[in-house]
This record gives structure tokens, sequence and C-alpha cells, in this order.
């Protein structure tokens, strides 16, 4: 079994897997316990399963483990706690940003990488960085408000 | 398969406070008999338990499936109990320890699970209070119940509830008449506390049933036929024999596979070769309408019958007709349907979103033969279902894999299974006619609606059906004829539902079922008629209205789009405002939206601007939740309203992906300016979709006036559009 070492939240970690194909994904939650990225789609058309690397925004359900190898990837875990959320998270809280929750992930991880690269968004480009991210509940005004916010701490 | 090396879960959670997700409830295995805590709703103890320490813990059967609804009920216990809302823990939709109030739908989480968990905490409050005059040597009259102790009301030292009681039982039965707080003077009720959900969501440390695993679990995948009615014919088991440790699972036409690795689960899923029958039996949806005007009918039913609109209509001054259109629409949940089941010889687990446990224990005990103590269904979070989605039959697929695994099984639907193979919200076909009077006035109103018919009993699952076994065949998608009448004055109205008896793909509720699609015809139909009579949309409603609830609602959305009163449609087109209003399903909540939208005429694209709505539902239990529930059934209607059809052939659905069944985008969000309308002093009622039904109505009015051109068929794609303008 080929094995691959990156950077998870800061620490370094190596991983097994039978398949150089497998998505990130699955190691992330089944092999790591890490459970911010979500199964939506498989597709890269949701954004549920998104995780930062290298700081970018990056789908994990169709990018394979081998990728990885070499780079930082960070979770919504390694952003904050919810004693000590990051910004983002902490913006979300104070919205009330999130129905079921199940967007949530990607929301606020996709939110971090606009942020990072335009750290003074206007709501126009607030729209736009995420219009690859889907919402079922209808969250979107306090997922927008929440990343304003952010923006402004 | 991946494993980890030299790190532990708790090291990549970064430090400082870290906590590791459990599953406090769920990872203690035990079936219903062995835990002795009453469950009968006429009990008080079914509902709550107060601690030595002074918490509660309060069991609720209805579940929050991200809806506020966990909250809502804890400050309704702390109101009537006197405990802080953060003393109170609560237990959800689990057959073991919560009461059966009934699935969660239909909008009764709080208006029957809140109010029944209310009046049991006022039984208990009165008991309390008996308990600390004892303890205290006052009379009761004197004492109150606050801060979590029962003390004198003119002040001095009080006794603490948990002394009083606990953690042992108040066992008394729940009194009805135990006399409520007076709502007028709530301290809990009525305020916007926070969801306590939502940081775990925003920090990856809640645990959704998706994050559920149990010691040997393995991964399971169903593989669904290519054609609905298709039969398995045979399996190529060397097709996937590279995937380590992969085992197949064949049940007559039921194919599934198991994996102790998910990935391999998932791969062995594609990759493994079936040969299935050829089956045609769909009408596909181009010839969807004619299927259904044509469909064998069960009965038809008047259901509003006053005055005679036949006779009536041909003697009205102005006569209109028109015909609407909905179509089958997914839940689409974000997350496919999910499930953990782990069958055992003495009993059967399942850990599942479903919002309705005590349906699926009652569902599955008889299928699978066990009694119904020996088999223990319990909820966590997951996707949104808004309605019946896929969860059940995921649930089902867990049970039958693990059966024949002998192990516990994770079943997680791909994308393709849900969008594909989740019960459906119905196709809806609405005839109306009416006629105005001189005084342009409604004279007369007649409403045919084609829907498919109730059959007794739970819907089949998928795998149940597919692997030959004995089941309910019922057939429901809910209450989906409410709302089909104008809620306008007219001396004459009829409404007639063409119950038909089969339908092409397999139904269940979906949000406000039915009513959506009906408020769109009912409200459209009545903007026409506003437009015939050349009178302002909002002056033509409320002159039909005599209810100052109703009243106060359409004022209020109307003055929050600072609404000019003019005939539709608009002297200046490419933008419009449009207007619905609704009281859900004809007796609970009033609500009125106003929408304004601009149309391009070259590429058919509308957009959404502005949405106004004013919101009554009584009694208030928490704003911001509320809000929060308002904001979501207004966009998620949107998005069903121009995106939303499921697309099927001859065989198969053929929507199956976000891409062939688009929701709404970020970039098409208008602004939502929401009112709450609170009347302490009245009943709560349940709030969970009632402002979805006047979204599509509002919208169609609202391109009307800009464009001149009545919308009828939803989606309203920019094709269609075009196509109409």
């Amino acid at each position: 079994m080929a094995r691959y070492s990156f950077q998870l939240n800061g620490r370094a970690v190596t991983v097994d897997s039978w398949d150089p194909g497998q998505p990130l994904l699955y190691v992330l939650r089944n092999a790591l316990g890490l459970h911010g990225p979500k199964f939506g789609c498989g597709l890269a058309q949701c954004g549920a399963c998104t995780v930062l690397m290298d700081g970018k925004a990056i789908r994990s359900c169709v990018t394979p483990v081998r990728q990885a190898a070499g780079h930082a990837v960070t979770t919504l875990e390694g952003l904050g706690s919810p004693d000590k959320p990051d910004a983002v998270q902490a913006a979300f809280i104070a919205e009330q940003a999130a129905q079921c929750g199940y967007c949530t992930n990607g929301m606020i991880m996709t939110a971090k990488a606009l942020l990072t690269q335009n750290p003074h968004p206007t709501l126009e480009q607030v729209k736009q960085g995420l219009a690859g991210n889907l919402c079922r509940c209808g969250t979107h005004t306090r997922i927008l408000r929440a990343v304003l916010r952010a923006a402004k701490a | 398969m991946a494993t980890l090396s030299q790190i532990s879960r708790r090291d990549l959670l970064k430090s400082g406070g870290a906590l590791v997700v459990s599953f406090a409830l769920g990872a203690k295995r035990s079936f219903a008999q062995d835990i002795s805590k009453p469950l009968d709703p006429s009990e008080v103890d079914s509902f709550l338990a107060v601690h030595a320490d002074g918490s509660v813990t309060v069991y609720t059967g209805k579940v929050d499936i991200g809806t506020g609804l966990r909250i809502a009920v804890r400050q309704m216990a702390a109101e009537e109990l006197g405990v802080p809302v953060e003393r109170i823990t609560l237990v959800e939709g689990d057959t073991g320890l919560t009461p059966d109030q009934g699935g969660t739908g239909g909008s009764t989480g709080l208006t029957r699970g809140g109010s029944e968990v209310r009046q049991a905490a006022a039984t208990a409050r009165r008991a309390l209070l008996q308990l600390g005059a004892e303890q205290l040597h006052r009379p009761a009259p004197e004492l109150t119940l606050a801060e979590g102790e029962v003390r004198p009301a003119a002040g001095g030292a009080g006794v603490g509830i948990g002394r009083l009681i606990g953690d042992r039982r108040l066992a008394l039965k729940v009194d009805a008449k135990a006399p409520l707080q007076d709502s007028t003077h709530y301290q809990v009720v009525g305020k916007p506390f926070p969801r306590p959900d939502v940081p775990g969501k925003c920090t990856a440390r809640s645990a959704y049933l998706q994050d559920f695993s149990l010691p040997g679990m393995l991964h399971g995948r169903v593989l669904r036929p290519p054609a609905i009615g298709a039969k398995l014919i045979s399996v190529d088991e060397s097709s996937i024999r590279d995937i380590p440790e992969v085992k197949v699972v064949r049940l007559e036409n039921f194919l599934g596979v198991v994996a102790p690795d998910e990935w391999a689960a998932v791969r062995a899923a594609r990759e493994l070769k079936a040969t299935w029958s050829e089956w045609q039996g769909l009408p596909g949806n181009d010839g969807l309408e004619r299927w259904v005007r044509d469909a064998a009918v069960d009965k038809d039913q008047a259901l509003v019958s006053k005055g005679d609109p036949a006779a009536a209509l041909p003697g009205s001054t102005k006569q209109l007709s028109a015909t609407y259109r909905w179509p089958f629409q997914s839940h689409a949940s974000l997350g496919p349907s999910c499930a953990v089941a782990d069958f055992r010889s003495d009993g059967l687990t399942v850990w599942t979103s479903s919002q309705s446990t005590h349906g699926l224990r009652g569902s599955f005990a008889k299928m699978f033969g066990i009694p119904n103590d020996k088999v223990r269904v319990i909820y966590l979070d997951g996707a949104g279902s808004y309605g019946g989605n896929g969860n059940d039959d995921a649930a089902a697929d867990a049970v039958l894999l693990s059966r024949a695994a002998g192990k516990p099984v994770r079943v997680q639907w791909m994308r393709h299974d849900e969008h594909g193979w989740d019960p459906k919200g119905p196709v809806q076909l609405l005839d109306l006619r009416a006629g105005l009077d001189a005084e342009g006035k409604i004279a007369a109103w007649e409403t045919q609606m084609w829907l498919p018919t109730t059959i007794p009993g739970t819907r089949p699952f998928l795998g149940i059906d597919a692997a030959g076994m004995a089941q309910a065949h019922g057939q429901g998608g809910g209450q989906i004829s409410q709302n089909g009448d104008p809620p306008y004055a007219a001396p004459h109205v009829k409404v007639v539902v063409h119950w038909t008896k089969q339908t092409p793909l397999r139904i269940s509720n979906l949000r406000a079922p039915g009513k959506i699609a009906n408020v769109f015809a009912v409200e459209s139909f009545t903007d026409e008629l506003a437009a015939a009579a050349g009178v302002d949309p909002v002056a033509f409603r409320r002159r039909g209205l005599a209810d100052p609830r109703a009243l106060a609602v359409l004022e209020r959305a109307a003055a929050m789009m600072e609404w000019k009163p003019r005939p539709s449609p608009n002297p200046q087109p490419g933008t419009g405002r449009g207007i619905a209003y609704m009281r859900y399903k004809q007796a609970e909540n009033y609500i009125a939206m106003a929408m304004e939208v601009a149309v391009d005429r070259a590429s058919g694209k509308i957009t959404v601007r502005r949405v106004t709505c004013a919101h009554d539902c009584g009694l208030v239990v928490n704003p911001d939740s509320l809000r929060n529930q308002i904001e979501g059934c207004i966009l998620q209607t949107l998005s069903r309203t121009l995106h939303e059809e499921v697309k099927f052939d001859g065989s198969r659905v053929t929507s199956v992906d976000w891409a062939s069944y688009p929701i709404l985008r970020f970039p098409e969000v208008p602004t939502v300016e929401v009112a709450l309308l609170d009347h302490p002093e009245l009943p709560l009622l349940g709030a969970g979709e009632a402002a979805t039904a006047p979204v599509a109505a509002a919208l169609g009015n609202a391109v009307f006036d800009a464009t001149g051109v009545r919308l009828r068929t939803v989606p309203f794609t920019p094709e269609r559009v075009k196509a109409a303008v």
C-alpha cells in the first residue's frame, strides 16, 4: 500500500491507501476522523466537502489523496473550536447562519479562502465567491451577512 | 484501505479546548425494554426528568431537522419549569427514550410536540410547588418557581428542584388542565435564544448521523436498477475482484455491497457488473399532462361546495379560465440519505435522520418479524430532509445489509441515488374558472385539481420490495389538497379533486405538501381577475378579506414594498411587483408576500430583487429561529419555482445530479425582509413550512406586472419565459 504524507491542520500526518485515486474526503473522514468535510455529491458540484489546500478552497471529493501529498490541508476543525472560533466561524455563529448545517463546512471554508484573497469584498463579490456552493435550506441571506461580518472583524 | 499512523483525532483538532465528538446516547446500544424510563405520553415522566443537580432532561418524539425546534422546545419547557434554558438537555426522536408524538411534519413540531412538553412541564410545576410547600412549610399559592428553585413569591430562602425530586419520578399523569404560565408575562418564550447546535455545526464539533460509526461496522452501498421496474438477471462478482474485502449481497432484485472501507464500497457499487431486464413503464416528462388527465380516477371529491358556480358563471360580467401546472420535485437533500443499522439475533437498532423514528420502528418490526420492543430507532442530525426524502429507504437498505452481513452497516446513498430515488413531491394540475360581477368582484369560482389518491399504510420501501419481502403499499403525499379555494369573499365556490389511482413516480410529503402549487394557482388566478377588473392587486384582495389578521399581513407586506396602488401590468415594463396572500391550511398562519423583479426579455432571465413577507403565526416562541425558517421557506421555494423539475424518461429519473436538477445559487439571492406579527395572547401555530406557499404566486404575479405575460407552469426557466414573452 502506498503511503502519503501531508500537513493536516498544522501537523504532519502519514496515511496508507490501497487506491491512489481514493478521494481525500474519504481519507479525512474515515482514516483521520475529521468530519468537517461532508459527502454531498462526489462530483464537485455542491461544495460540502471543501477543504483548504495551501490556503486554496478545493473539493476533497474529487481530489485524489496522492495529490495532497506534500501539501498543507486545513479542515473546518483546524480553523477553530466552539470556545475559540476563527473569525469566519464566529461570524457564522453570531448570524446563526445555519439550518441543517450540512453545507456549512463548505460555506465557511470557501469564505475563508475568499477573504484571504479579498479581505474586504462587496456583497456582489461574496455572492460570486460562493456561487459554486449549494445550500438547500435557504440560509443564503444569513451566510452572506456572516461573510460580510467576518470581513469587518 | 487508509490507516492512520502515529496521530490521534484529538491531535488533529486544533489544540486548546478541543472537544472530541461523542454520541453519548447513540453509542450505547440497548433496546427499549432495557430502559426503565416511561414512554407513555400520558405520563409526565415520559417527557421530563429533574436531576439531583437541578438540571432537567426533556424528551420529545419530535426532531430538529435544522428548524430550531431544539431551542424552542427548551424555551417552552423552561418557561413552565422556572429553570434556565441552559440547564435543560433535550433528547429527540429516540424510540427507547422519547414518547411517540407522531412524525415531525406538517409544522406540528411545536403545535403538538412543544405543546405536549409544555403541558407536562406545567403539571410538573404544580407538583414541584406542592413539594416545595411541604418543605418550606408555606402554602403553595405563596410560592413561585424561578431559577430552578421553589421560593416564596414575596422573597426569602427557597429550595432547589433537584433537592425536591432529583432523579426520582414524579409519577403523575399529564393534566390537560394544569395552568400554563401567563403568556403576556413570558420571560423566556419570545426571546431570540441562539440555537445550541450552531456553534458545533460551524466548528465540526457537532455529531451528524453521517459521522456515526460502531465497532466492526461495514460500509454499504446499494445498486439500484437502471429502470425502475427492472429485474436482476445476473451479477458478475469477478468484475470487482481487485477491490479489497468487498462482499456482494443479493436478495432477489436487491443488490448491494459491503466493505470495511467506505471507498471500497463506493468503487464496488460503481464497478460491479450486473445485468437487468428491460422495463418501460413511465410516461416521461413530455407526456405527463396527458397522462394525468387520462389517468384512472379513484374518486372525485368536492372539498368546497358553496352556491352553484356552474349556474352563476355564465351570467357573470367577465369570465376567465386557466390551467396551472406544477412538476414532480425532489427533496434534493444536500447530503444524500444515510443510516446505520445493527441487526442482531436479539434485536435491531437503527440510527437515522428520519422524521418519523416511531413510524420506522413499527414498520421494521413488522417487516422483519421482530417484536416492537426489540427494535430501537434513534434520531441523529442529518442533511435537511423537508419531508420524506430517502432517509427511510436508506434505513431499510442498511437493515437488509446488516442482516445479510451479520455486522453493523452504514449506508450512505450516492448523489444519483438521492436525486433518482427519493420519493417525489407529486405533479399537480389545476383547472380554474371564475367570473367577475359588474363591480369587478368575484361572482363565482371553480377549481378542479388532479392529485394522486391516498392509499392507507406506509409507502413501500425500495429495498424491501426489491428483496421480495412483504410490506404495506400505501400511497400519499400528505395534505396536498388544501388551499385550493380562494380566501376571498365569493358567493359561489366549488373545489373538486380528481383523485387519480396511480402516480408515475413514487411520492411522499415534500415541504408544505400540495399547498405551494395550490396557492400558486389560486393566487395567480386571483391576480388575473384583478387585472381583468383593472384593479390594483392589493386593493382587489383587501376588499375580499374581512379577518383583521389577514388584512394586517396584507397591508404590512405591501407597505414594506412601498406599494403604490395601480393595476398590473406595469406601464413601464421590465420591472414589476407582485403580491400573494394565503392562510395556511385555510385555518392556521396568515402570510402575505410581495416581490420585486426585473425580467430580461432577450434572455428570459428573471431577477428577483426584493422579497417582503409579513408573517402571523400567533405566539412567537423564538423570533430569530422563526425568521431563519421563514427566510429558508422563501429561498427554497424561489429555487423550486425558478429551477426545479424532476426529469424522467420511460424507464427512470434522468435528473440525477445538481447539473440536471439545478437549485438556487448565491448570485440569484434577493434581499429578504420579514416582519413578524407577534400575538403572545394567541396560541402558537407551526411555522416550518407555511411561508413557502405564497412564494410562487408572488413571483408569477411580479413577472406579469413586469411583462404582461402570465406564467402558469413551474419552473419559470429562462427558455419558458423567453418563449412566453
